[in-house]
């Protein structure tokens, strides 16, 4: 049981990969450290028990990565996702240091599946965890459990009392109980603030209760809000969040990677009122998907339908829900609680619409359009006609928010006067902004979180040891 | 397979571990679960019986207990293999042997000594019995005649085999069929079963009880598998000599068959012993409560197979052989009769398992990329 009487060396406030990154290295360079989760130990990890794999630049073939992803298409790939929304020294940075993570992460325990076996084509750009991302939690609190990190789970940071740019003491509640600990630096790795729909409805009004929050609720957000209210520099947009296409059947929390769906491309999409509303061919899905979470938050009632026929059905990865299936299109409209007879139009009219004598690829873009459509399907288009039909209902599924504090170099947390604060460390996706301002690429946020935790567990120890 | 509630839950957690597929690098369960959209009950059986229950997927899953999906794949697919067992047994009537299958093993082990013992008495005068009648040869069938053991084995293990065969073969066949099984499907299955290869995540080994990997369950079962096939290649040898070589047992300590039987009988009991005394440690949610009596009886018969094999060594020139022989002989005959009824039949359709799981291994997975 964690002594919570004495003075710290390093307190972290998390419990996910960036938090355990941060606490290992601290105590790995002698730190004695307590590690602060606000989940219950059955769900410790935050977002990082939904993810599958780290984003790794590598100039050459290893055990884990394929072929070779180096700087400057990382570079460039950041640049492109984020609109250039991105801090370019932090984002290099963070990018050199990613190809040299493998051996601790490996000595921490962490498992990787072989590289050329994952599910996704992402075999060259990024290393996937041997039963994904709460297998690589659990083999983190292994080694921090055996190294000597003091864990308090169910216990949630309330306020870090800031004097002079520096923390001093740190309120908690243990297991509902108010308490003060105190630790001569601070690592905040506590996560955006998503699963926090108070705060969110803020920006987006009612249309909260119709979102789907993919990962942990307990990312509420509170240490970043407590941070900001005491002089903290704030990076990001607190409006934006990272939205996707998911099945509407979701649960409101933690569903994680299986409620996503693949169908879009290869069907049609409607809203509550049976109308289509953007080219769903737009481009290759991974592509896309970020973009239909806002899609379908702008429609009524943030909802929409995506429908299929038995040819397209066996080209795109099962959802966990079952697809609702019938003979007739009608039926299938009745079963989604849409106007068949509006149902029946727009499939007919798109079905018109469709050029005839194209050949259909779903390999690649096929080119494939509908002409006088508003909008158009710009690829995959074929007559939706042969039974049974399949139709999926989707919702606007919230991975993480991008408001973030602002960090330097070292992840000390800056001040809005530029300086940084004294003893105030911060990795993941509380800090994730100052690099990833816009857009997402698939396993960066991992990314992000280990060279920072890195980074941040380092500088902390240090600091405190001195 | 019939759809049962057991059947009907695998199902819903296969559909999940689908949609998900993190843990495909662990095993053999989740690659071919993403050769398939629809699970048949046969598909779902075959699943059941590709799990070795080394834990991984249990450990590593974002969706296991207290998440609202709850999914325990080890626990569901043990369900559905414990039903697997008697739904393929042959003759049918027999199947009921599975229910309570701890009781059944044990209650024919108690018959099997009991037998052996009234009819080596029966045979014997008891002074014939209980006397010391050194190592000469031909001693042991003094006190139970070479016949008699050879008519009561062929028999049972000849009924045995069929019945295993039998089992098998309902087995394949729920399964639907698969194209033809060639040479080399046939090696990369007969190399997965001889060195378990899908039993510990990935190489690393077992979750026994908690997120640490470890391979004591590998290695365990290693010793009592390849334990039984020396004690096995022991009786073998000892066969030969005796029919073709004209050299009846019992034969010197430092002899082919008794030093296979040794070292096999000291590692089937290392084994044994071993696993059992997991089962008392291990963590008991991704297992299922009620198959541990069956478990354990198989365990403990193979046990005493061993264990009275060495003292039946150790005491063979005293005139405590005849009992030492006859309780050895009588869990050698349970052993046989309750091979098609017991866990044993799970090497039977684990290996079927696997042979499938190479035959299907070039194919490729649906969705996804």
């Amino acid at each position: 049981m964690p002594d919570r009487t004495k003075t710290y060396d390093v307190l972290v406030a998390g419990g996910g990969n960036a938090a355990l990154c941060a606490a290992i290295t601290a105590r790995q360079a002698g730190a004695s450290v307590l590690l602060v989760e606000s989940a219950p130990k059955a769900f410790r990890g935050g977002n990082s028990r939904h993810t599958r794999n780290l984003r790794a630049m590598h100039d050459q073939p290893n055990a884990v990565l394929t072929d070779a992803y180096k700087e400057d298409e990382y570079w460039d790939d950041l640049l492109r996702v984020t609109g250039g929304n991105t801090d370019e020294a932090l984002a290099r940075m963070t990018i050199r240091a990613s190809s040299g993570v493998f051996g601790w992460m490996k000595d921490a325990g962490v498992r990787f599946q072989p590289s050329l076996t994952g599910t996704l084509n992402l075999g060259r750009t990024n290393a996937f965890f041997l039963g994904g991302g709460k297998a690589l939690v659990n083999a983190y609190y292994l080694t921090a459990e055996r190294l000597g990190v003091e864990i308090l789970y169910d216990t949630e940071v309330v306020n870090m009392n800031m004097e002079d740019g520096a923390v001093r003491s740190i309120d908690i509640t243990y297991k509902g109980f108010p308490e003060t600990v105190h630790a001569r630096c601070v690592v905040a790795s506590s996560g955006g603030f998503q699963a926090n729909l108070d705060w969110m409805r803020e920006y987006w009004g009612d249309a909260v209760d119709n979102f789907v929050i993919r990962g942990t609720p307990y990312n509420r957000g509170r240490v970043l809000k407590n941070l900001l209210s005491q002089g903290v520099a704030a990076i990001g947009d607190p409006t934006q969040c990272h939205a996707v296409a998911l099945d509407a059947r979701a649960p409101k929390f933690d569903g994680g990677i299986t409620t996503r769906l693949d169908s879009v491309p290869y069907s049609v999409v409607v809203n509550r009122n049976g109308d289509r509303f953007y080219d769903e061919g737009e481009d290759v899905w991974p592509k896309r998907y970020a973009i239909w979470g806002r899609l379908i938050a702008q429609q009524p009632g943030q909802i929409a339908y995506s429908i299929c026929d038995s040819k397209a059905f066996p080209l795109f990865m099962p959802s966990v829900f079952p697809a609702i299936k019938a003979d007739t299109l009608e039926e299938l409209a009745v079963k989604m609680k849409l106007d068949p007879g509006k149902v029946r139009e727009t499939i007919d009219g798109f079905n018109k619409a469709v050029k005839p004598g194209q050949i259909f690829d779903n390999l690649k873009l096929d080119g494939n359009a509908t002409a006088g459509l508003t909008p158009n399907k710009t690829n995959w288009a074929r007559s939706v006609d042969k039974p049974p039909y399949y139709g999926y209902p989707l919702r606007p599924g919230i991975t993480f928010t991008y408001l973030s504090v602002k960090v330097n170099d070292k992840a000390q947390v800056l001040m809005d006067n530029g300086q940084p604060a004294g003893n105030l460390f911060a990795s993941g996706e509380i800090m994730s902004g100052n690099i990833l301002g816009k857009g997402y690429l698939a396993g960066f946020g991992m990314t992000i979180g280990t060279v920072f935790g890195r980074i941040a567990g380092q500088e902390a120890a240090r600091r405190a040891r001195n | 397979m019939q759809e049962t509630d057991a059947v009907i839950n695998a199902r819903r957690e296969m559909e999940i571990c689908n949609a998900c597929r993190y843990c495909e690098g662990f095993c053999a369960v989740f690659p071919a679960v993403e050769l398939r959209r629809e699970f048949s009950a046969g598909d779902l059986s075959y699943l059941a019986n590709l799990c070795h229950g080394c834990r991984g997927c249990y450990y590593a899953c974002q969706y296991s207990p207290p998440h609202e999906w709850g999914i325990n794949v080890p626990k569901a697919l043990a369900e559905v293999r414990a039903e697997s067992y008697a739904e393929y047994a042959w003759p049918k009537p027999l199947a009921s042997m599975f229910n309570r299958n701890g009781t059944v093993v044990s209650l024919v082990a108690a018959l099997g000594i009991a037998v052996v013992l009234i009819l080596s008495m029966l045979l014997n005068s008891p002074g014939n019995f209980f006397g010391a009648h050194g190592t000469a040869a031909d001693s042991f069938y003094e006190v139970i005649p070479l016949w008699a053991m050879q008519v009561v084995a062929i028999l049972t293990f000849g009924f045995s085999l069929v019945a295993l065969a039998m089992g098998a073969r309902n087995f394949w066949r729920d399964a639907g069929p698969r194209e033809k099984i060639g040479p080399t499907a046939i090696s990369v299955a007969l190399w997965d079963v001889l060195t378990l290869k899908n039993l510990g995540g990935g190489g690393n080994g077992c979750n026994d009880n908690s997120e640490a990997f470890s391979m004591r369950r590998r290695h365990l079962h290693h010793a009592m598998f390849y334990g039984f096939l020396l004690c096995f290649a022991a009786t073998t040898v000892g066969f030969i000599y005796h029919s073709f070589l004209g050299w009846p047992a019992p034969y010197p300590f430092v002899s082919v068959p008794v030093l296979l039987g040794t070292v096999g009988g000291v590692l089937m009991l290392v084994g044994t012993v071993g696993l059992f005394a997991m089962k008392l440690v291990d963590d008991p949610l991704p297992s299922v409560r009620r198959l541990l009596g069956g478990d354990v009886a198989l365990l403990m018969l193979l046990a005493m197979i061993a264990l009275t094999g060495l003292v039946l060594l150790a005491v063979r020139a005293t005139g405590a052989m005849g009992l030492a022989m006859a309780i050895h002989l009588g869990f050698i005959l349970a052993f046989f009769v309750v091979l098609p009824y017991s866990k044993m039949v799970h090497g039977v359709y684990r290996s079927a398992a696997l042979l499938r799981r190479a035959v299907e291994r070039n194919m490729k997975p649906l969705g996804g990329e």
